[in-house]
């Protein structure tokens, strides 16, 4: 759904069309009612919140861009980076496990993908009765992901599988997962391909759990594939295409995990704000003092200013324009704007942000991680720089 | 049998913001507060579309009374699953006046001209708490009514409806057309789906007049002036059953 196709006015950086201001109500109705009350529990229980991923699959929201021939939204990347924030200002897990799935599941099997593969590998993802992951990370590469060890060695009409794949996002709960791995090693990074796996599937096994700081309700392990065999059909775009997918892929995904960091941010700054109305100190309201003023401001500003990097990059991608460097601004600007607005809302609560009682703690908890997956902040700014120096090419 | 619903959805202050008076005491403050469906009436939207997915009635038509604005509350109800809307433009002084009783003559002349065969309307409204609407609206189709439903189903050609009363449920029975009015636990409003957002775009609001209706909506009442709640007092303690029945004899409450 494009209004005025390939045109985008900026007049909706002013105000959102009808249609997005509708579902980002329908998403923050959502997050308010059944992801907030819960939040701290799936927190602290690690449980992956199954039934709410099942309603937000009816709702549309657990495949926005598929169009509906596929089964899903058919709405644009701007209404789906409303989504995410909405919903991650609710529980950031939940906001992650939808981002993973649309974005980085979803996404490349959109776009790579065979017409016989989208209707095997979209559309019973699109109801929230199934989510996908993306084993791109290793234990030995994480940004260096041209380096990456998985083998995939053809064999009669299989490729079979050999590697680790690691900090795999929903890994747990998924039944599929979009892999990378070496077809041609003295190709380098031109020799990674990338593979549909179901899951379970014999070969491919799932490492512990592991125990993080934050998004707790959102699983994340290693996968570990041994004479993991797969059918041919199973490759996803052309041979060595896999480095150049993964790249694509993360481009988009990126603009989810701002989204993200922005419904985090803005869960921050509304505890905060709610507190500086309602505790009194030196005789008023702590709303009242400057030095808690300034914080809120600087906090809002923060968060304002990743807002409206993150739709203009989604806007961008939208037109179908280049977004690869408005979308690393993005992601950087969102995730530092998580962590400083988490941290200073903690300040804001004094020793009520350090206890559980409130969740000024779990913010500053899942923001961390914001600034680190799908791209730590210092990639972010190598695509940044790189795009710059493009720009000004002697 | 037409098989068509009418609902009736009115703009209301959301329900979690907090009020405050204007200065000049002559109403609310509304300019730039957040404004909803009134709960009950997305209640009553919930159980028009069950029916329509039941196949128990065809046409669900979503009608609210006021300025532009409301367009965004009948636009929720198609993206709910109503099939087409009704603005009835009311504005200005005639929108801050506008009661029960015009509403009720709005709607029972919009039930005529859209031939429906059930009106369904949330019991109250939040902001004025009312409860009168629906009663009247039946009054003056002559209409049965089953108010306060928890519970609506069809028994051949007439419809069953449990009621929450103060002494408990009450089950009538009543024959359509009739009005029905919406009560907490009929049901649970679905959250609109993003598939349906977009379809309600393309969904037509129809814009009409109240003198087009044959309505006046002059009011027959004056707002003389509005007050914030009195202030909670601080209680006081007693030692005694003694000195408390001795408080209360003092304020005149027993």
């Amino acid at each position: 759904m494009v209004v005025g196709h390939g045109v985008r006015c900026l007049s909706q950086l002013a105000e959102l069309p009808e249609l997005h201001q509708m579902m980002r109500q329908t998403c923050r109705d959502y997050a308010q009612k059944e992801l907030a009350p819960i939040a701290a529990q799936l927190d602290k229980d690690h449980k992956f919140p199954a039934k709410q991923v099942k309603e937000l699959g009816a709702m549309g929201v657990m495949a926005v861009e598929v169009p509906e021939s596929l089964g899903g939204a058919g709405m644009d990347y701007l209404a789906y980076c409303l989504a995410v924030e909405e919903l991650s200002r609710g529980c950031a897990s939940t906001g992650v496990i939808v981002s993973v799935n649309n974005s980085l599941y979803l996404g490349p099997i959109l776009k790579f993908g065979t017409e016989e593969q989208k209707k095997q590998w979209i559309t019973p993802f699109t109801t929230g009765d199934k989510v996908g992951c993306f084993a791109l990370s290793e234990p030995g590469n994480g940004s260096d992901a041209g380096a990456a060890s998985t083998l995939a060695q053809q064999e009669g009409d299989e490729w079979v599988l050999n590697g680790t794949k690691a900090w795999i996002t929903n890994c747990w709960d998924a039944s599929a997962t979009v892999v990378f791995a070496t077809t041609d090693k003295s190709l380098k990074h031109k020799g990674i391909s990338a593979f549909l796996v179901p899951m379970p599937h014999p070969g491919l096994s799932l490492g512990k759990k592991e125990d993080k700081l934050g998004i707790r309700a959102s699983s994340t392990a290693n996968i570990i594939l041994e004479d993991c065999r797969i059918p041919l059909g199973n490759m996803l775009g052309e041979r060595g295409m896999g480095f150049k997918i993964a790249m694509q892929t993360l481009d988009s995904g990126r603009l989810g995990i701002a989204a993200q960091a922005l419904g985090i941010a803005q869960a921050a700054l509304d505890c905060a704000a709610d507190y500086a109305h309602k505790r009194t100190a030196f005789g008023a309201p702590i709303g009242k003092l400057q030095a808690i003023q300034f914080k809120l401001a600087d906090m809002a500003l923060a968060t304002e200013s990743a807002r409206l990097l993150t739709w203009r990059a989604a806007m961008l991608r939208d037109a179908k324009k280049p977004f690869t460097k408005e979308a690393a601004m993005a992601k950087l600007a969102a995730s530092e704007a998580a962590t400083f607005v988490s941290h200073q809302a903690i300040q804001v609560l004094g020793g009520m942000g350090y206890v559980t009682d409130m969740p000024a703690e779990r913010h500053y908890r899942d923001a961390r991680i914001t600034e680190i997956y799908e791209g730590t902040s210092e990639i972010q700014r190598l695509v940044i720089a790189n795009n710059i120096l493009k720009e000004y090419q002697q | 049998m037409s098989g068509r619903v009418l609902v009736g959805v009115k703009r209301v202050i959301d329900y979690a913001v907090k009020i405050r008076v204007k200065p000049d005491r002559t109403g609310v403050v509304t300019d730039g507060v957040k404004h909803s469906m009134n709960p009950f009436c997305e209640i009553a939207v919930e159980e028009a579309v069950k029916l329509k997915e039941k196949k128990l009635v065809k046409e669900v038509v979503a009608v609210s009374c006021g300025p532009q604005q409301v367009q965004e509350t009948i636009r929720t109800a198609l993206a709910m699953g109503a099939d087409r809307g009704i603005h009835v433009e009311v504005s200005g002084k005639d929108y801050e006046t506008l009661g029960p009783l015009q509403v009720s003559k709005i709607f029972a002349a919009l039930a005529k001209k859209e031939q429906a065969d059930l009106i369904i309307l949330g019991k109250q409204a939040i902001d004025d708490d009312c409860n009168q609407t629906g009663q009247m609206t039946a009054a003056l189709l002559d209409w049965p009514q089953g108010t306060f439903a928890s519970e609506v189903s069809f028994e051949a050609d007439k419809l069953k409806v449990v009621r929450e009363i103060d002494g408990g449920l009450e089950t009538i029975k009543i024959n359509l057309p009739a009005v029905v009015t919406a009560d907490l636990r009929l049901n649970t409003p679905r959250y609109a789906t993003l598939p349906n957002i977009m379809k309600a775009k393309k969904k037509k609001i129809a814009n009409v007049k109240p003198a087009d209706l044959g309505v006046d909506v002059c009011s027959r009442l004056e707002v003389l002036k509005v007050d914030e709640p009195p202030q909670r007092q601080a209680g006081v303690k007693v030692e005694t059953v003694e000195d408390l029945v001795g408080k209360l004899k003092e304020a005149g409450r027993v």
